[in-house]
């Protein structure tokens, strides 16, 4: 039995015209201390597949087992990083962390041992610097450290980032990967992030699982990624074997699970619907 | 308190400390001088308007007979002051007196009550007003709060809240008193009827914009906010204290100011019709009694009146700059 198990999980979403099914048969195996990412096309249900192991959505059919226990509501134990950080905006980033702590350690740990872990948890994302600043007074890179922050502190099983760097600038997201790399060299976490930046996924993954297209999304294929760590992105840049995952990613994404159609086919189509209507 | 003279003054010391820039003398004119050429533009309006309206009590106030009656009021009021005060002293030397013939001598220590001026008229009101207010608002936040946070809560009584919201105040003062009649019997009452029925009044028609604006602040909680609540499995009264309550206290705030407003208003009218003491009744007394300073007395409680609904504006602003997180928002 694995460490984290997505196991034939289906998610059928009710709409006014009846059910939606946004995810179908979804199964993976994740191993302790692996860094799996979730690649596709916008719309294909990966944060889907990422919300039903946090716990805040609930698959229809089948489901996830972390640890030999079913996951069935949202908890620290699965700690997510959110796309735009969802920091307390009132709080100061030492706040925010203190709250998760407060939470999770409230019996374990003693005041002063949470207030060292609170320190020691920023100062892992390299900001000791702003503890005591509030979200609107610190940049979108520093946010997201702070959030990365949160998360880790609650010493989850599974860490779980919803494209975490995504509405960051290029400069920012390289430091900010840099540092997860680095985290989780050293802690080990186990890791499911999501991302649609192919350079980020095969820079950062053991695994990476490419989904296909929705409605109805599934995983199309998993590419092992082979590569020694620790991984340096500008000796990678040239490196064989990188650009080989890349490609085949790249290819996965634009060649088998073609997002766009071609013009010629949406024309055909829109004809065709214009007939039905007439008819 | 006296925030809304914040702009002049701010405009008036950077005049006074750095040399004067074109720029400076502009703001200057603009914080002070536009306000300034307002109010002598109504004045002069006013002044024309009441000279050419004549009522059976003589012509129609204007600003001087106004400020007249301004004076007089306030010399009723020392007056009325200083004669309970030369009670007191002639009781006194009266009791001193029978205390030096007779130091056993039975003494009576009586206490006098003035009657009620002007002055007290607004103390009353204001008293009333806030107490209505802080009772709308206990009832108002609270439940404003778990009917945001429960659609189906929302839609069980939101046509019993849009029903009740837009009856007036002269509507459930009868009610009230007989209800509060009825109910409230002591031989010995801590409050007065008058009292306790204007404040309800003033409650039950001031709480709808704090409890509409509370639900409504509540309900647009971020949905990413309520996912990090989840994750970290808070409690419900963590979840209210630490993530609702925060992210709803401007729109709190909107409804709290929608709120005193409406208190305010509600209270003159009750006042008014009920015959509680206050500024309702001072302005019905008058009415009332049809002397040739009636209208000017009027006027001067209608200023005070619309004066006094400016300042408790002011005071729950000032309470929202302290209270909200956002200090850099801008709040007016």
């Amino acid at each position: 039995m694995s460490f984290l198990e997505i196991s034939q999980a289906s998610i059928e979403f009710p709409t006014p015209k009846g059910p939606f099914k946004a995810l179908d048969n979804v199964n993976l195996h994740i191993k302790q201390g692996e860094f799996v990412s979730l690649i596709g096309h916008s719309g294909c249900g990966k944060s889907t597949v990422l919300n039903i192991v946090a716990g805040l959505y609930q698959a229809t059919e089948g489901g996830v087992i972390l640890e030999g226990k079913e996951v069935n509501e949202p908890g620290p134990e699965r700690a997510v990083v959110f796309q735009n950080h969802s920091l307390l905006p009132w709080l100061s980033a030492y706040q925010n962390v203190e709250l998760a702590v407060k939470q999770v350690f409230k019996k374990t740990k003693t005041k002063q041992e949470r207030k060292e872990w609170i320190e020691h948890n920023l100062e892992l994302v390299h900001m000791e610097h702003a503890m005591d600043k509030r979200p609107d007074e610190i940049s979108g890179g520093m946010k997201q450290r702070v959030g990365i922050a949160r998360a880790l502190a609650m010493q989850p099983k599974v860490l779980l980032m919803d494209e975490p760097f995504g509405a960051l600038d290029a400069l920012t997201r390289a430091h900010l990967q840099d540092s997860v790399m680095e985290i989780q060299e050293k802690l080990g976490n186990t890791i499911i992030m999501i991302t649609h930046d192919v350079d980020e996924a095969v820079l950062l993954s053991d695994r990476i699982v490419m989904m296909t297209n929705g409605p109805a999304a599934t995983i199309g294929e998993i590419l092992t990624i082979d590569l020694e760590r620790p991984r340096d992105r500008l000796a990678l840049a040239d490196d064989k074997k990188y650009n080989e995952y890349r490609t085949e990613v790249l290819r996965f994404l634009y060649e088998k699970q073609r997002k766009v159609e071609p013009i010629r086919n949406i024309q055909k189509k829109s004809k065709q619907d214009k007939t039905d209507q007439v008819a | 308190m006296l925030s809304f003279l914040q702009a002049p003054r701010q405009a008036v010391s950077s005049y006074f400390e750095g040399g004067i820039t074109q720029g400076q003398i502009a703001n200057l004119l603009k914080a002070i001088g536009l306000p300034v050429l307002g109010f002598l533009c109504f004045l002069l309006l006013w002044q024309f308007a009441a000279n050419n309206i004549v009522t059976s009590l003589g012509n129609f106030p204007g600003p001087s007979e106004v400020t007249t009656q301004f004076k007089s009021l306030v010399a009723e009021h020392n007056e009325e002051r200083a004669n309970v005060a030369k009670k007191y002293e002639r009781q006194k030397t009266r009791n001193e007196a029978k205390l030096a013939k007779n130091p056993d001598a039975k003494i009576k220590w009586r206490s006098y009550k003035s009657r009620a001026t002007f002055f007290d008229q607004i103390l009353t009101s204001l008293w009333t007003v806030l107490c209505g207010f802080v009772v709308a608002s206990f009832i108002a936040i609270p439940l404003g709060i778990i009917i945001g946070l429960s659609s189906n809560i929302y839609s069980a009584i939101n046509p019993i809240i849009q029903t009740l919201k837009p009856v007036s105040p002269l509507a459930w003062l009868p009610l009230v008193t007989m209800v509060v009649s009825a109910v409230y019997v002591s031989d010995n009452p801590s409050v007065s009827k008058s009292f306790l029925v204007s404040m309800i009044t003033v409650s039950l028609c001031s709480l709808w914009p704090t409890l509409i604006n509370t639900a409504v602040g509540v309900a647009g909680v971020s949905k990413d906010l309520v996912n990090v609540s989840q994750v970290l499995r808070l409690n419900w009264f963590t979840h209210v204290q630490k993530i609702v309550i925060p992210s709803s206290i401007p729109m709190i705030f909107t409804g709290l100011r929608l709120s005193i407003g409406i208190a305010w208003m509600v209270l003159i009218a009750a006042e008014m019709l009920a015959q509680n003491p206050g500024l309702g009744k001072f302005v019905w007394d008058e009415f009332q009694n049809g002397s040739s300073n009636s209208l000017g007395r009027i006027m001067v409680a209608i200023l005070v009146i619309g004066f006094i609904g400016f300042l408790l504006d002011r005071v729950i602003l000032l309470i929202q700059r302290v209270v909200s997180w956002d200090k850099s928002s801008v709040i007016r």
